[in-house]
């Protein structure tokens, strides 16, 4: 291309971008196996496309069951589900995040000893792996349907978020700053309060707000499962067709994450 | 090796046979021995990776020694449990490259954080620290010129403001002794000298012994009284400043113009306040 | 002021004033008081009974899942891969729809702010707010019960996920680079292939990597709504109370998660 310009009078020298895998048989190889791959995958979804086709239809009149939104006639059960989400929501953030900070702690390579660090490590990945439905559903087995399995179910969900996010924080301090604090014979505590907290306070506190809000969309959901909250009232709603109901509860979940995400962010830009 | 249990009066610090092997097998000192005595500002000069932070590290165990023995004042450091370590490491003041403060704290925080060792956790946490802590705070802070940034955070000061605020931190613990680490890295030259002066002057009023690693050669001449050259973690010169000639510091950095370096030393006369 | 002036000319210092004590410590009660009548309100229709009978219902339980049906496995392979595909079509499909609309969304690119941005940021709440098992309730009404829904769901929920991080990335982007391209005399489709494509093309690899990783935990819940997956045979194992089951297909979950939590921690790495 343009290169050659510079050479005018050597030899010709061609160029073309160099690819992102240099090998050619790699390159096509790759190629090949994601096309076939998004081959495979379409022909065997065994989707029924009358039954998709049909559905636009349907969706039309679906939406139409949508409107308008109807807050009155379930007035109470929407009020009692918002209120088991909220409740839901605050305790288990609350629970988590005390609960996460140790093993935060305890996760981090820089401050603790090998087996302490698997232990929590194993924490973090058991709580992280499992979607929180497939947990609540343990849970609800346990202790019966109700927001008390909701709220086990988030609290042990944040607890892996914010121990995960929180370690990784505490193992990217400036390590000259807790050096010093140790250097003035600081006990272990002291160093985790002056020379730690400081440094990781702002993070805790966005990761909170942030957690928080998720743990609120979740709450919305669990109900599903019979973990109480407003996922309850919506999936009632549904059973019953009472579509008008689900819209106006959908949209009071929309309505609530949104002002979440904006309080969320807000106080996450004020404590950096 | 083999030093003597009880150390004649007036002698510092004794560090013999001191040897550090990192986990990655590097070898940072060898067989290092060195005595401070009492109220003498020595500096310790030698090419990076000599081992001049490894050495001051292991004076109070922020890095543990392979092998050897420490010595402050008679009390051998080398053989403490964890909480005799803290509370020796209390009489051991430390100021960082870089300054090292916890820079979203306040300058007093920062200062106060000298008296970690002396109270208790609860106390340290709410910040409730004896009124005369407070008030030898309040001393220092103005001694060094910042007493009217005590609410500033940390992060909020120049360079060579909160390297006296580092300095003060590590004179509130009342130490026996200064451990000081390249204290003029990242500040600019006139800076660097006040600094040095600032180090060299407290030392003076309290009588502190220190040990200064420090890259700057002629800083190194100006302001110690002893120089100490450390290569691949040996002692190569050890003896007054104006011992170091060219060949010296030839063995210490290796071949190089020395001469530029030299007659910077003989125009140090010119003097500015120290802050 | 924290410095005060006692009579003798000592200086006090406190790291708040009085007011200020009095407020933090006010802003801590009221916190912990919202907790505990949070707790309080789920502990009322929560029957402690069954709480207390969790350790034996847990232990039950457990009884119940063990041994394993290994035989099962057999009949979850296809689930399995069909889930695989949802998430990973899903993500496609979020992928398609998401750029254009993170382009359009970041102030830096976007062709309008006046119409064009604050509907693109709608777009991306909005999707964002209606967590995926919500989209799969509405689509499997539309589109019957399948993996259509289950792909739609994804596909609609990380919508909303790839545009605001990738218009975040978009909008952080060095404009240095972009007035160097600029100033070639290239064109508007040109600076954005060469001047913003090149360094946004980690963060959207990145975050394309991620989100599939999170899909992968989402497709294995969708089938309790009946999207498809392997949660259609989960729902059917609790069902009929088939818990040597569902210990097999937690296992296959575990395994599958892990492995794909593994392969997006390689290709992230890879790529920044």
């Amino acid at each position: 291309m343009e290169a050659s310009i510079a050479l005018s009078g050597g030899p010709i020298r061609r160029w073309r971008p160099k690819p992102l895998i240099e090998n050619p048989w790699t390159r096509y190889a790759v190629y090949l196996a994601a096309i076939l791959y998004a081959g495979i995958a379409f022909g065997t979804l065994d989707i029924n496309w009358a039954r998709a086709a049909e559905g636009f239809e349907r969706g039309g009149r679906f939406i139409a069951g949508f409107f308008p939104p109807d807050f009155v006639s379930k007035r109470v059960e929407i009020t009692e589900g918002l209120i088991e989400s909220i409740t839901m929501t605050v305790v288990s953030t609350a629970i988590g995040i005390v609960l996460s900070i140790p093993v935060a702690l305890g996760a981090a390579r820089n401050l603790a000893p090998l087996p302490i660090y698997l232990f929590c490590r194993a924490i973090i990945a058991l709580s992280r792996t499992f979607q929180e439905i497939i947990i609540a559903i343990v849970f609800v087995a346990m202790v019966g349907f109700g927001p008390l399995a909701g709220m086990l179910t988030l609290a042990f969900a944040t607890i892996g978020f914010m121990a995960k996010l929180l370690a990784e924080d505490i193992e990217d301090i400036e390590v000259a700053q807790a050096e010093a604090v140790r250097a003035t014979g600081a006990s272990w505590f002291q160093l985790l309060a002056w020379g730690i907290q400081p440094q990781v306070l702002p993070r805790l506190i966005g990761l909170s707000a942030y957690r928080l809000d998720i743990n609120f969309r979740e709450s919305a959901v669990l109900g599903l499962v019979g973990a109480g909250g407003i996922g309850d009232t919506l999936n009632n709603s549904f059973e019953r067709y009472e579509f008008d109901t689900a819209a106006a509860i959908m949209l009071i979940i929309i309505i609530i994450v949104m002002g979440c995400e904006y309080s969320s962010s807000w106080i996450r830009r004020r404590v950096q | 090796m083999g030093a003597a249990e009880t150390p004649p009066p007036g002698l510092m610090l004794q560090i013999s046979g001191l040897t550090k092997r990192y986990a990655t097998g590097d070898l940072a000192l060898t067989d290092v021995s060195l005595t401070v005595p009492d109220g003498q500002v020595m500096a310790l000069i030698g090419p990076s990776g000599a081992g001049k932070s490894t050495l001051i590290r292991c004076v109070n165990r922020l890095v543990e020694p392979t092998g050897g023995k420490v010595v402050l004042n008679g009390d051998d450091i080398t053989a403490l449990g964890q909480g005799a370590l803290r509370r020796a490491r209390r009489r051991m003041g430390m100021i960082f490259q870089e300054y090292a403060l916890v820079e979203r704290l306040s300058v007093m925080e920062n200062v106060l954080s000298g008296r970690l060792g002396y109270v208790g956790f609860w106390r340290s946490y709410f910040r409730r620290f004896p009124q005369a802590d407070i008030t030898e705070a309040f001393r220092l802070l103005a001694r060094v010129g910042l007493d009217h940034m005590v609410d500033k955070r940390a992060d909020a000061l120049s360079g060579g403001q909160r390297q006296r605020v580092g300095i003060v931190r590590a004179l509130m613990q009342n130490p026996e002794l200064l451990l000081v680490d390249e204290p003029t890295a990242s500040l600019d030259p006139k800076t660097s000298r006040q600094i040095m002066r600032l180090v060299v002057e407290l030392c003076g009023e309290r009588g502190l012994a220190a040990i200064i690693n420090i890259h700057d050669v002629a800083l190194a001449q100006a302001f110690a009284q002893r120089i100490v050259g450390l290569q691949g973690g040996r002692i190569v010169y050890d003896g007054p400043p104006d011992g170091l000639t060219a060949e010296v510091l030839t063995t210490i950095y290796g071949e190089e113009d020395w001469s530029k370096t030299m007659s910077k030393v003989e125009e140090d006369a010119e003097t500015e306040p120290a802050v | 002021m924290p410095v005060a002036v006692r009579g003798g000319g000592e200086k006090l210092w406190m790291r708040r004033t009085r007011a200020g004590d009095i407020v933090a410590w006010f802003g801590w009660l009221v916190g912990v008081a919202i907790v505990v009548a949070s707790f309080e309100l789920i502990s009322q229709v929560t029957i402690w009974a069954f709480v207390w009978d969790a350790p034996a219902q847990g232990a039950d339980l457990i009884g119940r899942m063990f041994p394993p049906r290994w035989s099962y496995a057999s009949q979850l392979w296809k689930p399995m891969w069909d889930t695989i595909n949802m998430a990973t079509l899903g993500t496609g499909l979020a992928v398609l729809l998401g750029v254009p609309v993170a382009f359009l969304a970041a102030h830096n690119t976007t062709p309008s702010v006046v119409f064009v941005r604050p509907t693109a940021i709608f777009v991306i709440v909005f999707s964002r707010s209606i967590n995926s098992l919500i989209w799969a309730l509405l689509l499997v009404v539309v589109f019957g019960p399948g993996t259509l829904a289950g792909i739609l769901s994804i596909g609609l929920r990380s919508i909303g996920f790839i545009g605001k991080l990738l218009y975040e990335a978009i909008e952080e982007i060095d404009t240095t680079q972009v007035e160097a391209i600029t100033a070639t005399g290239a064109g508007r489709g040109q600076v954005l292939a060469w001047g913003i494509v090149p360094q946004i093309m980690p963060a959207f690899a990145g975050i394309t990597v991620f989100r599939w990783d999170i899909n992968i935990r989402e497709a294995t819940v969708l089938g309790l709504v009946g999207a498809g997956g392997i949660g259609m045979q989960l729902q059917a194992s609790i069902n009929v109370l088939a818990w040597p089951q569902v210990t097999v297909i937690f296992a296959l979950i575990l395994v599958t998660v892990l492995a794909s939590e593994w392969l997006s921690a390689r290709v992230r790495h890879a790529v920044i």
